[in-house]
């Protein structure tokens, strides 16, 4: 455990529904609702989920940037909650993010060795910033004579090239990216994920890599995490969670993703879940799926699971009627609408 | 029942005119579904508008071209003539539905409206087939709901109700133009399978654009491969996954993140970028990026050829030129993999 670079226990993060004139608090949404994780130095932990299920909030506060209602966020087995400004400035070195929109997060009217040199001068890494920066934006494929441009005479893909070299400009040991790839055009969004992993193993950097799709996370992580509703549904080594995913809610994500193979799309089971997300202000009892779950009891309604493991040392899974192998494929009638 | 004909569709624009649309042909037959991909920028949204004349002009001009529909060139009708056909014989619905759904309304009068405007109709008579249509898109509770206004819906909902609204009086022809795009995997699953639902309970033909091969591959009949304002591919869906002849076809489908891969596998990206509409290269608009390109291919723009089987590609390679290239870039590929 104590290898841990990051380690995120029972966290909670609830925002306030404040409603009328004196603002008195209604209730709270419950965006992070009960979160354990915890990530390797030099690994990649995909973690996935849909619109709303708290995956922005929960980099936020590993980021310190969102306050925790409870539960604890430890770096390196120290926990960030109770720093002091110096640690904190430290944090802001050490822990850096990727964001989805490539555009709003760089200063448009900064020349692109501006963007790169600014953690550089802030933080006063290095005598010779210009030499530094030429070497990130060749790091990161940015050709040394785009050096004076500005972010808007650049296309997503290379602005997101821009973000990841601020990024890393400082060294940091780990590095939070918020659907880094969501927002990219299909053509260019490989270009951006073999970025990734190259500067993965050139500069032994740890991810955590947030995304709605499971197949960019199967060709970067080594672990994954689903999430639903704030909470963590599924978790396990990329390995067993692609060749067995146990969870329904998993089974569902993974048949819903549309496969470039028409033959494969013909034949292949689908399991379509009924309704919508509910809301994280007003969360179901019991198992926060139930309300979709085509395999639902009446006993998931009442009691709430616990991540346990079944089998596998390393996947666990929220569930109290994990899916068998072979389930979904065999079509078993329950299971499919 | 839908046939293009060498349509060009120009933006005038301060850096310059655009041709979003250059040249463009295809038809489209009853009941059948054609899926139109393409990257960002490479004329999807603005042909499909095209079809309905639904580009603001200016900057929008239609320099060339035909667009047959049942035997009359929209391009020829005047607006009132066009309108009927709006929402009647052809239908759209958009990427993003809360911008397509008037906010101060409630969804009932809408589906009511758009049911009026083409049909004579009683109010009540509207209100059941209002009803009947909301059932059918998938809507739980239908009844309550049609008080409810659309910011009470959630997205997926919203583009049932815009599904619902287009379907209202039964069109030959359905445009969606990236209906799934902005929401999630889960309620994208749903809407496709009530799209499949729909066309078979309607015969309804429909144009699918969309950027993911994915959504192409479940729901389309023939699929055209769209790069800069041209179709470059044109075949039955099988044929264009599996026996595509047209190296951006090949690079595109090499480079998408997919399940069905190993884990951790390299991605094969497509080098480059898209190219400049105002000011594209000269040659082939693919050249610059493609790895099969040949001295020729920066010289001569090709047109669409054909492979049989209703299979056409843009690309001055033949068969067995461009078989035995893939076969150099992959050998290629392989030895490096092994250094
Ligand atoms: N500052 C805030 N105040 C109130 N509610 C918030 C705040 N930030 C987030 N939320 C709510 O918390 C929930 C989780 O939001 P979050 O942005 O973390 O989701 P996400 O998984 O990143 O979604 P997406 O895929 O859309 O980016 C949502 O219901 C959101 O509306
Ligand atoms: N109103 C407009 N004014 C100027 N240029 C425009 C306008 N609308 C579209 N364009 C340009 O026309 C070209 C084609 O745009 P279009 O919206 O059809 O692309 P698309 O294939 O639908 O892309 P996306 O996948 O991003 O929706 C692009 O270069 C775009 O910048
Ligand atoms: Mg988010
Ligand atoms: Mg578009």
């Amino acid at each position: 455990m104590s290898e841990a670079l990051l380690e995120v226990r029972d966290l909670e993060v609830y925002f306030p529904i404040k409603k009328g004139v004196l603002k008195k608090t209604t209730g709270n949404v419950k965006a992070v609702n009960g979160l354990n994780l915890s990530v390797n130095k030099g690994e990649t932990l995909g973690i996935v989920g849909e619109s709303g299920c708290g995956k922005s909030t929960l980099a936020r506060t590993i980021l310190g940037l969102e306050k925790p209602t409870s539960g604890d966020i430890l770096i390196e087995g120290e926990s960030i909650l109770n720093y002091s400004a110096k640690q904190m400035h430290r944090l802001r070195r050490d822990v850096q993010m990727v964001f989805q929109d490539p555009f709003t997060s760089l200063n448009p009217r900064m020349k692109v060795s501006e963007i790169i040199a600014a953690p550089l001068k802030a933080y006063k890494m290095t005598d010779n910033i210009e030499q530094r920066v030429k070497e990130l934006m060749d790091l990161v494929g940015l050709k040394p004579e785009y050096h004076d441009r500005l972010p808007h005479e650049f296309s997503g893909g290379q602005r997101q090239r821009i973000g990841i070299a601020r990024a890393i400009a400082l060294k940091p040991k780990l590095i939070v990216c918020d659907e880094p790839v969501s927002a990219l055009d299909v053509s260019v969004q490989a270009q951006v994920i073999n970025l990734f992993e190259d500067l993965q193993k050139e500069l032994d950097l740890t991810y955590v890599f947030i995304a709605h799709d499971l197949s960019v996370i199967k060709h970067i992580a080594d672990k994954v995490s689903v999430m639903y509703l704030g909470k963590m549904m599924e978790r396990s080594d990329s390995e067993s969670f692609y060749n067995h995913a146990q969870h329904p809610y998993t089974n569902a994500l993974l048949s819903a993703i549309p496969l470039p193979d028409p033959g494969k799309e013909k034949t292949r089971e689908r399991i379509v879940l009924k309704g919508e997300l509910p809301s994280p202000a007003n969360p179901p009892t019991g198992c926060v799926f139930h309300t979709r779950c085509p395999i639902a009891r009446d006993y998931c309604k009442e009691n709430t699971p616990q991540l346990e493991r079944k089998g596998n040392e390393e996947h666990e899974v929220a569930c109290f009627f994990p899916i068998e192998k072979g389930m979904v494929e065999a079509g078993s009638e329950n299971l499919l609408r | 029942m839908l046939e293009v004909k060498n349509l060009k569709v120009h933006l005038d624009t301060a850096s310059g005119i655009v041709k979003a649309v250059d040249g463009v042909s295809f038809h489209v037959k009853a009941g059948e579904t054609v899926g139109i991909v393409g990257e960002s920028g490479s004329g999807k949204s603005v042909l499909a508008h095209s079809l309905m004349q639904l580009n603001p002009v200016p900057p929008a001009t239609y320099p060339q071209g035909e667009i047959i529909f049942e035997n009359r060139n929209l391009l020829d009708l005047k607006e009132k003539e066009l309108r009927k056909i709006r929402g009647n014989e052809i239908a759209m619905i958009f990427q993003d539905p809360m911008s397509s759904l008037n906010p101060v309304f409630k969804i009932g009068n809408q589906l009511m409206e758009a049911i009026r405007t083409h049909q004579s109709m009683s109010r009540q008579n509207a209100e059941e087939k209002a009803l009947e249509l909301l059932k059918d898109v998938g809507i739980p509770d239908p009844k309550s709901r049609l008080n409810d206004y659309p910011h009470q819906f959630s997205g997926g909902m919203r583009q049932r109700v815009l599904i619902a609204i287009a379907l209202a009086c039964q069109p030959k022809l359905l445009i969606a133009d990236e209906p799934t795009t902005a929401l999630d995997v889960t309620i994208q699953a749903q809407i496709l399978e009530l799209m499949k639902d729909i066309q078979k309970k309607y015969g309804t033909a429909i144009i699918i654009i969309t950027h993911d091969l994915g959504v192409v591959a479940q729901l389309a009949d023939r699929v055209l491969v769209m790069y800069s304002g041209r179709i470059v591919e044109e075949g039955i869906t099988g044929d264009i996954f599996y026996h595509t002849s047209m190296p951006y076809t090949w690079s595109l489908l090499r480079s998408l993140p997919r399940l069905d891969s190993d884990i951790h596998q390299r991605l094969k990206s497509i080098q480059g970028q898209p190219p400049n509409l105002v000011d594209p290269p000269k040659g082939c608009n693919f050249s610059p990026r493609c790895p099969f390109v040949t001295e020729q291919c920066l010289e001569v723009d090709p047109s669409l050829v054909d492979r049989g089987n209703g299979h056409r590609a843009a690309c001055i390679l033949s068969e067995s030129e461009y078989e035995e290239r893939k076969h150099e870039i992959q050998d290629i590929e392989r030895e490096g993999v092994e250094q």
